[in-house]
């Protein structure tokens, strides 16, 4: 049974400080090819820059399951330069609220230059004007005053680096750095009585775009989409109970019944319900509503793909800083891997009752 | 001084709020005490290095006084392991969201570091009327990631929650980080006290690292009287040239300091400062403060019966952010003025400071 550890945490901090933004995937491209040589497995690069594995298992009915886990985050491009003095317009890739993003430091390009999005001295700045947000076209990427190494369509990613505190993870892009991990090594470790078909997708961040093009390459019988899902699980500002908190931090992976993309098969919602019954995982169902997961792309694959999406919840989606708890991850692996293993054709012919 | 930036991140990654100012204090004490004749500890936490003239006792003597002390969060309260804060110093409340932080938890005795991050709720758990504006300080949280638990174990009311954003350096001999208000200055006071250990001087010197300039040179006013220079020097940091900041009152970046002139500076100082600048062809920018210069030098002026007081500033970008820029050639250019300022002080040189009406 696969598990997080030491080397799972290291490649963790690794592909969260990795730059990947939506379009520019390269980094992130380059480690999943780099810890896939190990695992006898047939690997490529299709026309968007998605990584596709195909694990065949031993059997002789398997499930062609297909697994996704989207390399891409949120981030930024350089759009123009002012003058010559290494400061730079830049537009947001992915949605990231513009009251995130002044006062954060951020990594240009693929030498991860640094450089600083600042804003205008509070004492320069009347009270009125506090009121109101900054609005992106005065912000300036600062790569310092002999900036001359940036360059308009260069990618930017906040600078933060991971850090860890016991069971908390704080980091950027751990939406979803924490999907690439676990589907990594539910590939190294793929149960027998299955063909597993690893999808590490380009392009979620901004409509699920490399998903589409995978499900139709990869052809599976069955999908699930491994992702990073919001803990929205505050206090409300008038000490009523909180009663959209998505999900929560410390319950355990999370999972779909239904979002703004997907309807997820009941099928699939049961299976992984009762696997956690039967193996003890503690798990959550992401409360019903919006938002969305490369399933939403792989459900309407071909003919149609029955789908799911596991994700680990985690607090600060799409900031300089998200954070997560350990066990959550380790829950989610092992809520995966136990899934696939009690899978079989069956599944497939029960009724969606 | 060589080793000018790593004495810089190491006084960047420190805490020292305003009123809390030991962290630092301590780093530039290590630091001055082979340049320096004595160190001592101001009532209210200044940081007192002097260095003796050798002019004929009783030597006229200069203070300089750079702060040490930076802005910050304060904890107010705890609901469900989420950190309520308040600000310690100006803070601009947009560019809190997506900070990351340090809080400083003495709940357990003694103290620890745990890191966190300043969080913007969601907008189902605000007030209505917030909408897509800037969320204000009292919604807004610091989150360790912690259980409730142990968040309440650890920490209490009144802990500090200082900015974790760790010194950059980018390109074109520049440094981003926060706290450069007003550690820079500390800095560019240092260059010049290592200048001085190979150049006679008459006058006395004191070196003062200043505590509560942000919350309104209390720091400095202390020092000054009970030190009683004969002149004072305020260096601090000024508003740099950048986005959103290109008025008046804005200088550029790395073209030298600043030589500020207004109501807190005498103006004969001003006149000598100036013309010593020009003969050594230290590059610097004029400074106009029509009225308060936001610096220590607003306090030392009306210390006792009155002190003149000379305002150097060190152009710095961003002010008060966790990103703030400085260009380090004008922290050398600051420190060395005033080494060459301090060495021409003649014995008699207060007969110059008169005023020209």
């Amino acid at each position: 049974m696969p598990t997080i550890g030491k080397a799972q945490l290291e490649l963790l901090e690794k592909l969260c400080n990795a730059c990947a933004v939506s379009g520019d995937e390269g980094e992130v491209r380059r480690i999943v090819l780099e810890e896939l040589k190990g695992c006898r497995v047939q690997s490529s690069v299709d026309a968007l820059g998605n990584v596709l594995v195909t694990r065949p298992g031993t059997g002789k009915k398997k499930l062609r399951v297909m697994i996704s886990a989207h390399m891409d985050e949120v981030g930024f491009m350089l759009v123009a330069a002012d003058d010559d003095d290494g400061l730079f317009r830049f537009e947001i890739v992915g949605s990231i609220d513009i009251r995130q993003v002044a006062g954060k430091a951020v990594l240009v390009g693929k030498e991860h230059l640094p450089g600083v999005i600042g804003a205008r001295p509070i004492h320069l700045t009347s009270a009125d004007e506090q009121k109101r947000v900054i609005p992106l076209e005065t912000l300036r990427i600062d790569i310092g005053p002999d900036g001359k190494q940036a360059k308009p369509g260069d990618r930017a990613v906040f600078a933060t680096r991971f850090q860890r505190n016991g069971q908390v993870l704080i980091a950027k892009a751990l939406d979803n750095r924490l999907g690439v991990v676990t589907l990594l090594e539910l590939v190294k470790n793929a149960p027998a009585n299955i063909d597993l078909l690893a999808a590490f997708t380009v392009q979620e961040e901004i409509g699920l775009r490399g998903a589409k093009v995978a499900a139709y390459t990869l052809d599976p019988d069955l999908a699930i989409a491994v992702d990073a899902t919001p803990a929205n699980d505050l206090p409300s500002w008038d000490d009523e109970e909180n009663a959209s908190f998505n999900t929560k931090l410390g319950s355990g992976p999370a999972i779909y019944i239904a979002d703004g993309s997907t309807l997820c098969d009941p099928r699939l919602v049961r299976h992984f319900r009762d696997t956690a019954q039967a193996k003890g995982i503690p798990i959550q169902f992401r409360q019903p509503g919006g938002g969305g997961t490369d399933a939403g792309a792989i459900h309407k694959a071909r003919a149609g793909v029955p789908s799911i999406s596991i994700s680990v919840p985690h607090r600060y989606s799409h900031t300089a800083a998200s954070v997560c708890r350990l066990d959550d991850w380790k829950n989610t692996l092992a809520l995966l891997f136990s899934a696939l293993q009690r899978l079989s054709p069956e599944l497939l012919r029960t009724s969606r009752r | 001084m060589n080793e000018l930036i790593p004495f810089l991140k190491e006084l960047l990654v420190v805490p020292g709020l305003s009123g809390y100012e030991d962290p630092a204090s301590e780093i530039i004490s290590a630091k001055w005490k082979p340049l320096v004749h004595t160190l001592s500890s101001g009532r209210l936490g200044s940081l007192q290095g002097l260095r003796r003239g050798s002019g004929k006792s009783p030597r006229p003597s200069v203070l300089v006084a750079a702060h040490m002390d930076t802005i910050g969060l304060m904890v107010t309260g705890c609901t469900e392991g989420f950190l309520r804060i308040t600000h310690v110093g100006g803070v601009d409340i947009r560019i809190l969201p997506g900070t990351l932080v340090t809080v400083h938890a003495t709940a357990s005795g003694g103290k620890r570091s745990i890191p966190g991050v300043v969080v913007q709720p969601p907008a189902s758990l605000l007030p209505p009327d917030v909408g897509t504006n800037p969320v204000p300080l009292e919604n807004l949280f610091v989150d360790t990631g912690l259980p409730p638990r142990s968040v309440s174990a650890l920490v209490q009311v009144g802990d500090l929650v200082s900015f974790a954003q760790p010194p950059l350096e980018l390109k074109g001999d520049a440094l981003a980080g926060h706290s450069l208000d007003n550690r820079v200055s500390v800095a560019a006071l240092t260059v010049c006290l290592e200048e001085l250990q190979s150049r006679p001087h008459d006058w006395d010197v004191w070196a003062v690292a200043t505590t509560q300039e942000e919350v309104g040179g209390v720091g400095a006013t202390g020092s000054t009287f009970q030190l009683n220079p004969s002149i004072a020097i305020a260096v601090d940091v000024t508003f740099a040239k950048g986005p959103g900041a290109n008025d008046w009152q804005t200088l550029p970046l790395g073209k030298g300091p600043t030589l500020c002139m207004g109501p807190n500076i005498h103006p004969a100082l001003l006149k000598v400062m100036k013309d010593l600048a020009v003969r050594l062809e230290i590059p610097f920018t004029q400074e106009y403060a029509p009225r308060h210069t936001g610096t220590d030098g607003y306090a030392t002026q009306v210390v006792a019966g009155g002190i003149p007081t000379l305002v150097i500033g060190i152009p710095l970008r961003y002010m008060h952010t966790p990103v703030e820029v400085v260009s380090i050639k004008d922290i050398q250019r600051a420190g060395r003025l005033m080494a060459e300022f301090i060495t021409g002080l003649e014995p008699d040189f207060m007969k110059n400071i008169t005023w020209d009406d």
